[in-house]
């Protein structure tokens, strides 16, 4: 049965925003309620937002009452960020039980949890290639992967109580992008990569935008089980350096590499210790399920990396944060949505180009690339980036070879939206 | 120049249109199929491949280590290679000798170069040899895989490849001189069963020379029990090597049922065994040949 009527959890975080925005611009999708307990970062057109925390009675409530047949849980921590292990433990059983217990009193039809591949571990008796039938290796070492196996385990109950239920579970691979918060992020910012002494694991990694469109997928067609979601390839670690134009630096020793990581840390520089398994030994996953049920991933993890390059010479420009500054103001998003006024401006503008909001002097900026650099980076800029680099561009040097380019990407981009 | 064979599936890459949103398969064909044409496809930008075998630096070994061991130091003189089948997977079994994976690097060597499709050959090796900091790197770059199962069943079904085993017992692997050539039992019958399962042909090889290029000094007798530490010696003697590749088996008769695998296993450690006794009676001299 299609999902017409989705409920995400999460609407706050980087997946569930941009999965919203992507279900919203389906015209199949009736409705897409988003709740979180923070504001959204993402600018959204008709998916509501309930402010609340993931407790079963309002949610369940919530579900039946805009007769939801589709919950997406996308908070799940499994990027080994960090957090202490009682906060893991909070966010994860508390947020997905309470998913599931609503889940069941208003029976939905299908519910799809983005989980990770972290699910699995990584060590030394680990296939080179991890199906979604291998078990997770014994003994998890991390606080995160212990909560993602109780998680895991209670969708599979819940899956064989409800059989009318489809119940998808996504382990991701790496994600690393802007507007993310992850430790493989994190260390691959640093501007030499530590590595341990005499190890080059092997790393892989999914596109944000294969990511969303996974979950997107999930939620269209019906997958029951789990699923891996990565990019094809699998790169090893000295690879990834490379293609960062990084150096790899072996500063942690192959023994002691925990207590080494301490020190190091005690230095300032900041060494993901959650990491340290990874930087080890690794971890490949098997995409295969995925591709055979239908999803076409748009880029491989090679080229995951190079979108990140790109976007960490561009950092410096651009800075960090969203490009719109987008804040959400519930007055706002009230007026904008329920106003007739605005309703009917809507449709009759549909076409129009919208403002830059970038100022001049951050166009100043790109002066200091090549031609060829630019239109390298272009594709990854955001929209409206684009939007002033094209201004910029086009009362300054008009270079006809960058104009074109961007022309092109932003005709793409439109295509691909409508 | 080491040759990676394309994948069965095309080429990746970025496409422009979004992912397809035809429907999931239901049915399931043959999933058999299906995952081997779901392999991802070749990058020819990487140098490495998924198993983090690095083109560059086995050939970089391969040119000048390999180029001097395989054809001055140890003269290897190689027949029936032939019998490595040019495309498509097959498990070969070797018997195993000496303290330094010599002889895996040397059939390695052999293929890459009397071969005809020069394939690439990976070792199934301990996974704790991968765990050892610095080698085990280099073991992996050089085409050196873990032995669990699902890495077999990958590298033989799915993706068509070359596999080296060394199947015979690690138990005792402390072997006088006295007795070399003297293959001990094999225990490890996944082998067997995965070549089955896969459907691919086991092609036994016999090795002469490694016993004699990289013997044992001690850990052997009292002295070993006394002293756990064994030793080899660090460079090896310049044995000549000979190598038999033999007629590959099938491992069809397992799949009906008729044979157990630890038989078939049987026989082609028979088969090693026969190979090696009538080559080291022909044998002249262990390092003239």
């Amino acid at each position: 049965m299609p999902s017409r009527r989705i409920l995400i959890t999460g609407l706050a975080s980087v997946w569930g925003g941009r999965l919203a925005h992507q279900l919203e611009s389906d015209p199949e999708v009736e409705t897409v309620v988003g709740i979180d307990t923070a504001d959204p970062q993402h600018e959204l057109e008709r998916t509501e937002f309930v402010r609340t925390p993931p407790e079963p009675k309002p949610l369940a409530r919530i579900i039946r009452a805009a007769g939801i047949d589709t919950v997406v849980e996308t908070t799940l921590v499994g990027d080994g960020r960090g957090l202490s292990s009682g906060r893991t433990r909070a966010i994860d059983l508390q947020a997905t039980m309470s998913l599931l217990e609503a889940a069941a009193r208003s029976g939905v039809s299908k519910v799809v949890v983005k989980s990770s591949a972290e699910y699995y571990g990584s060590g030394r008796d680990a296939p080179a290639f991890f199906t979604e039938d291998t078990p997770p290796l014994r003994r998890p070492r991390t606080p995160v992967q212990r909560e993602l196996a109780r998680v895991e385990r209670a969708l599979r109950e819940y899956g064989d109580e409800h059989r009318d239920t489809t119940v998808t579970v996504l382990r991701c691979a790496s994600t690393v992008g802007g507007g993310l918060r992850s430790a493989q992020l994190s260390l691959l910012s640093l501007p030499v990569i530590p590595g341990i002494l005499g190890f080059d694991p092997r790393w892989q990694f999914v596109h944000e935008d294969d990511m969303v469109g996974a979950l997107a997928h999930a939620v269209a067609q019906s997958l029951p089980g789990a699923y891996n979601v990565a990019g094809d390839g699998v790169l090893a670690l000295s690879e990834v350096a490379g293609l960062l134009s990084k150096p790899l630096l072996p500063v942690l020793p192959p023994w002691g590499t925990l207590f080494t990581a301490g020190q190091v840390r005690r230095l300032g520089i900041p060494v993901p210790v959650g990491l340290l398994r990874e930087l080890r030994y690794g971890r490949g996953l098997d995409n295969r399920k995925l591709k055979a049920s239908g999803y076409l991933l748009r880029y491989t993890s090679r080229e995951t990396v190079l979108k990140l390059r790109s976007q960490q010479r561009l950092r410096p420009l651009l800075g960090s944060g969203q490009p719109d500054g987008y804040r959400y103001e519930p007055e706002v998003e009230e007026f904008l949505r329920r106003s007739p006024s605005v309703q009917a401006m809507q449709r009759a503008r549909s076409d129009a180009t919208p403002s830059p909001s970038q100022g001049q002097g951050q166009g100043g900026a790109y002066g200091s690339l090549t031609e060829g650099e630019l239109l390298e980076v272009i594709p990854s800029l955001e929209t409206a980036s684009m939007l002033a680099l094209r201004d910029y561009e086009a009362a300054g040097p008009a270079r006809p070879a960058v104009l074109a380019e961007i022309d092109q990407q932003l005709d793409l981009r439109e295509s691909t939206d409508n | 120049m080491p040759d990676y064979p394309p994948n069965d599936s095309g080429t990746a890459g970025p496409t422009a249109s979004g992912p397809t949103t035809a429907g999931p398969t239901t049915g399931e064909p043959s999933t058999e199929v299906v995952r081997r044409e779901q392999l991802p496809g070749l990058e020819p930008e990487r140098h490495i491949t998924d198993w983090g075998r690095s083109e560059r630096v086995e050939h970089l070994v391969d040119a000048t280590l390999g180029h001097f061991l395989y054809h001055y130091w140890h003269r290897v003189e190689a027949e029936g290679v032939e019998n490595v089948p040019r495309r498509g997977g097959a498990l070969l079994v070797a018997n195993r000798a000496g303290q330094l994976r010599l002889d895996a690097a040397l059939v390695g060597k052999t293929i890459r170069e009397e071969h005809a499709a020069a394939r690439p050959v990976h070792l199934a090796a301990p996974p704790a040899l991968t765990d050892v900091p610095g080698l085990g790197m280099l073991a992996t770059k050089l085409g050196v895989v873990p032995e669990h199962p699902a890495n077999l069943l990958r590298l033989l079904d799915d993706e068509g490849q070359v596999v080296l085993v060394f199947p015979e017992t690690r138990q005792e692997r402390v072997k006088p001189l006295s007795s070399r050539y003297r293959l001990r039992s094999f225990d490890r019958l996944e082998f067997v069963r995965l070549a089955a399962q896969a459907g691919v042909p086991i092609v036994p090889v016999a090795i002469l020379g490694s016993e004699e290029a990289t013997p044992l000094l001690s850990g052997l007798g009292l002295l070993g029990r006394v002293v756990p530490l064994r030793l080899g010696i660090p460079v090896p003697l310049p044995a000549r090597f000979r190598l038999r590749f033999l007629q590959p088996v099938r491992p069809d008769r397992l799949r009906n049922g008729r044979v157990g695998s630890s038989e078939l296993a049987e026989d082609i450690r028979g088969l090693i065994q026969e190979n090696l006794y009538e080559m080291v009676a022909n044998r002249n001299s262990v390092w003239l040949g």
